[in-house]
């Protein structure tokens, strides 16, 4: 409404901050918070296995060192810049929502930042001091006590960004509350908070299970040995996470809950909703039973048999990051502003108005019988394309032909009925926010997006019409009305006062 | 009265501000975002500083050994520098979300393939620099191809800020945005060249100064990695190129305030900037003297040199912020009238609502019907029809089923469950009255 509208018209705005988020989730759970205290352990067991004239076990040490390799390589490029990457995403996809969010917790996210930048540089001692710190013994246990606190920092790091998380999810609080400590106590903070430390922990696990199967030669001691210790470690969080992913699951709340099937995917996956259960009891399964197989003979292990409990793992970490952004709906900050950007409190007047009058940029402010099809496509923008693309990923043609038949050429009045009412059944979708003349215009242009398959470009590639009833020229006008109603008001006054 | 706003005569567009309150009073915001750009600002200089340089020195390294292992030497410090240059990104970012979110959304939003391209070419970018670092031995036999791989970083490296110059710079000119069409156009805009090649020599000006700092300490052991060049040698050829850089920037800079659009200047932007480059003189002046004096004299001036450079990096940041405010201070005061209209609009609608009248079209020959029929036209027949599947099932299965129980049909209207598999869920129709439900039931069950 008062930002240019980017727009992806194939990949859709909200799957390319998906994308971005979810492999952040990956690296930062299976990488950084899980990952450096699964390091740490290992490098403590090199020394402590080692012999007793040795400082730690050199090729046992050498290998931990090179999976810590991969670690740093990918936490500092993809993993810091896709953590980036969210913001930059949101902040061009849903501008308004993203400046509202940072006016509250700009100290939550400044603390976060402290955090984050004493983690980052944490790392990279803890990382480039290893070689150095092998040609004592009090130095490499120096390192390997640096390696826990730089565990415990990870995590606390991680427990921030999960306090607002929570506070986002939870509705009605943003009005209520507008603080952050609501983050910290509100129901759902511990619960996710166990879910994701020992999924971090398992996932970053059967990571390192697999590197260790890329960084020894097979029928080796070490690898077995390896193995063995990757194998224990998967085994003792899985049954933590399951637990975790329960708890979590259960105290989302109700409303959140409803709208869970809907959350995994478009309308046509609610029924695949019931997979989802048996997706995290496969998961975790197979998780445990290469756990088991490794720990009962390391020996047979293979590449080949880690990676699909790996990619399993991920998968599982991934869709509760798509589940838990997805049922925020039909808000985007719960009670306050709805996921087309739009605030609640304004609804009225966009209602009595339309959105169109009020919207910086559009090209129709005023819905004449010539340019409806373009009013149209600017309240399709304005209102439907933060979700919808024409005809990309959930496509508006797309979804209109899921309930009426492909092919079917659709019927105006039909659409703009349904549009109208849909909120009501539809519960993870925002009421429709302008007047009946720009339903009618939106239901105008998806019958000719169906017919003519056109796509929308977005702001990025076809810039922006001011609406001149939104330009400095409007605002001028408008303070001459000021000022000539409070002369008017104040010469009546006067009169009265003479008379 | 309507004098300030004589510089907005091209067609503006005045968005509403975000309606909530600042966190932090006004002035410490600005100090954070200042202070904390600069910080992060330096670091991305060492890096895109450091990249060019360890090119240069690995082209030059093809002939002298020496060069090579400084080529060697200086990437390495590339990666811690990169880390930071990152995380201390986070600030000003945040900083300047909340103080100028309109304006710096607006410009990314309308350079948005571009601005999101940034994620995956700085991720390369790094990776490229992992890759010359961790394949150094490696690639000893084959060094073209490790120059290929730093010069592809350098690239990345030096197009990179431009995205971030394009950016910053359109969010000043809401005037512009109507004529912007992607982040190219917004490039051409007169002031964005000036702008990097002032900050490109900065980068190199920095560089220099960090170069002599980092070969010049007594824990570097030097002698394990050079044979031929000295400690001296290094350190003159670093100063060298701080002089240099900071001579190009009294040409440069000039040449940045003469293509900014005047709107932001005043006189106190005009004594901080000439203020700062005042201070870089004696700082020049110092690495003069140690290029040419005693070779054992060369780092005699150096802190005072940092020193005078640094608050010279503080005035022009400082200016920098200047005329970012003056600047936007009109457009700014429209803004707030602006969203002062709109709240109270909005709060005048919102307590008086406009009462939607629905006027059902009666179609008097269904006879008793008649009202059900339109009720049901209004609210039902987006997803039933009478007798084939749309959305939900067709008019003739309610029939079949509740035939003899209209009170049945009437509570499953009023709360909805789900039946069956393979349609949605049927939402729940709070508009409707008991009234109305009376009315559908019966219209409904009249259907043959």
């Amino acid at each position: 409404m008062n930002f240019p509208m980017f727009h992806l018209d194939w990949l859709n705005d909200r799957f390319l901050i998906a994308m971005i988020a979810i492999l952040h989730v990956f690296i930062n759970h299976g990488l950084a918070v899980g990952f450096i205290p699964y390091i740490t352990r290992l490098e403590q067991q090199g020394v402590s296995r080692s012999a007793s004239n040795q400082i730690t076990d050199l090729e046992w040490d050498a290998m931990v060192h090179k999976m810590m390799k991969v670690g740093f390589i990918i936490t500092t490029t993809l993993g810091a810049m896709t953590g980036v990457g969210i913001w930059l995403s949101v902040s061009i996809v849903s501008p308004a929502s993203i400046s509202s969010l940072i006016r509250v917790f700009y100290w939550a996210w400044f603390t976060e930042w402290l955090v984050f930048v004493t983690e980052v540089v944490l790392i990279l001692i803890y990382f480039l001091t290893w070689k150095n710190s092998n040609k004592t013994l009090k130095s490499k246990l120096l390192h390997i006590r640096f390696g826990w606190f730089l565990s415990i920092f990870s995590w606390i790091t991680m427990a921030i960004i999960v306090s607002i998380l929570s506070f986002m999810m939870d509705p009605g609080n943003w009005n209520t509350h507008h603080s952050l400590l609501n983050g910290y106590t509100n129901p759902i903070y511990l619960p996710q908070l166990c879910f994701r430390t020992p999924t971090a922990m398992l996932v970053a696990g059967v990571f390192g299970y697999l590197l260790t199967t890329i960084f020894t030669k097979k029928n080796t001691l070490i690898r077995e040995r390896a193995v063995k210790q990757s194998a224990i470690w998967v085994l003792c969080w899985a049954p933590l996470s399951l637990a975790g992913a329960i708890v979590y699951y259960r105290v989302l709340p109700q409303a959140m809950l409803d709208n869970l099937s809907t959350a995994v995917g478009t309308l046509q996956f609610a029924q695949y909703y019931e997979t989802l259960k048996y997706f995290i009891i496969g998961a975790i399964s197979t998780v445990l039973v290469i756990g088991l197989f490794g720990y009962f003979n390391p020996k047979k292990v293979r590449l080949g048999m880690v990676l699909i409990p790996c990619l399993f793992a991920f998968g599982f970490l991934g869709i509760f990051e798509r589940v838990r952004e997805f049922i925020r709906k039909p808000y985007v900050i719960a009670g306050y502003m709805y996921s087309n950007l739009l605030r609640v409190e304004d609804y009225p007047l966009y209602k009595r108005d339309g959105i169109l009058k009020y919207a910086t940029y559009n090209s129709t402010p005023v819905i004449t019988e010539t340019n409806k099809v373009e009013a149209g496509r600017n309240v399709f923008i304005l209102a439907c394309s933060r979700c919808h693309t024409t005809q990309g990923i959930n496509s508006i043609v797309g979804v209109f032909e899921n309930m009426y038949g492909a092919g079917k050429p659709f019927d105006e009045s039909s659409i703009a009925v349904f549009t109208k009412n849909m909120h009501n059944g539809r519960t993870f979708m925002p009421e429709f926010p302008g007047n009946d003349k720009e339903l009618a215009a939106l239901a105008a242009y998806i019958k000719h997006l169906q017919q003519t398959g056109d796509v929308i470009e977005g702001a990025q590639n076809e810039g922006v019409t001011i609406n001149p009833l939104q330009s400095s020229d409007a605002v001028v006008q408008l303070m001459a009305d000021q000022e000539k109603a409070a002369a008017d008001s104040a010469a009546k006054t006067n009169s009265a006062a003479s008379k | 009265m309507f004098n300030i706003f004589n510089v907005l005569l091209q067609i503006t567009p005045v968005p509403r501000n975000i309606p909530l309150p600042l966190p932090l009073p006004e002035w410490l915001l600005v100090f954070l975002l200042v202070f904390s750009f600069l910080l992060h600002i330096i670091f991305v200089n060492l890096m895109i500083g450091g990249t060019v340089l360890t090119l240069w020195c690995q082209i030059k390294g093809l002939k002298d050994k020496d060069y090579h292992n400084l080529a060697h030497e200086i990437s390495r410090t590339i990666t811690v520098n990169k880390s930071l240059a990152v995380v201390l990104g986070i600030a000003p970012l945040l900083s300047i979300s909340t103080l100028y979110a309109l304006y710096f959304y607006s410009a990314t939003s309308l350079t948005g393939g571009m601005w999101i391209a940034i994620i995956p070419l700085v991720t390369v970018a790094f990776l490229l620099t992992y890759l010359n670092k961790y394949t150094w031995k490696v690639l000893d036999s084959n060094k073209p191809l490790s120059i290929a791989i730093i010069a592809a970083a350098t690239l990345l490296f030096l197009f990179i800020p431009l995205i971030f110059l394009v950016n910053v710079n359109l969010m000043l000119f809401p005037e512009k945005w109507g004529l912007i069409k992607g982040f190219f156009s917004a490039l051409l805009l007169p002031n964005v060249l000036p702008r990097y090649f002032h900050f490109l020599c900065a980068s190199m000006a920095v560089t220099g100064l960090f170069i002599f700092w980092y070969f010049g300490r007594k824990s570097y052991p030097f002698e394990e990695y050079f044979e031929r060049l000295t400690r001296y040698d290094i350190q003159k050829k670093a100063y060298s190129l701080t002089l240099a850089a900071s001579v190009a920037q009294f040409i440069i800079g000039p040449l940045v305030m003469l293509t900014l659009p005047t709107k932001g200047f005043n006189w106190s932007l005009i004594l901080i900037i000439l203020a700062g480059a005042a201070i870089a003189l004696p700082a020049m002046w110092w690495i003069w003297k140690s290029i040419t004096g005693a070779p054992e004299d060369i780092a005699k001036h150096f802190w005072k040199v940092v020193a005078a450079l640094s608050i010279t990096v503080i005035f022009m940041g400082s200016g920098r912020h200047v005329y970012r405010a003056t600047a936007l201070a009109p457009h700014q005061k429209l803004v707030e009238i602006q969203s002062a209209e709109f709240e109270r609009l909005s709060k005048e609608a919102r307590e008086h609502p406009t009462e939607e009248k629905v006027e059902l079209k009666l179609d008097t020959s269904l006879g008793n019907v008649a009202k059900g029929a339109a009720i049901f036209q209004q609210n039902c027949s987006s997803c039933h029809k009478k007798d084939e599947k749309l959305v939900g099932p067709p008019m003739t299965e309610m029939v079949s089923i509740y035939k003899n129980n209209p009170d049945g049909l009437k509570a499953w209207i009023k709360k909805p469950g789900k039946k069956r598999e393979g349609y949605p869920q049927m939402p729940t129709l709070t508009q409707l009255t008991d009234d109305d439900r009376n009315e559908l039931a019966k219209y409904i069950l009249s259907i043959k």
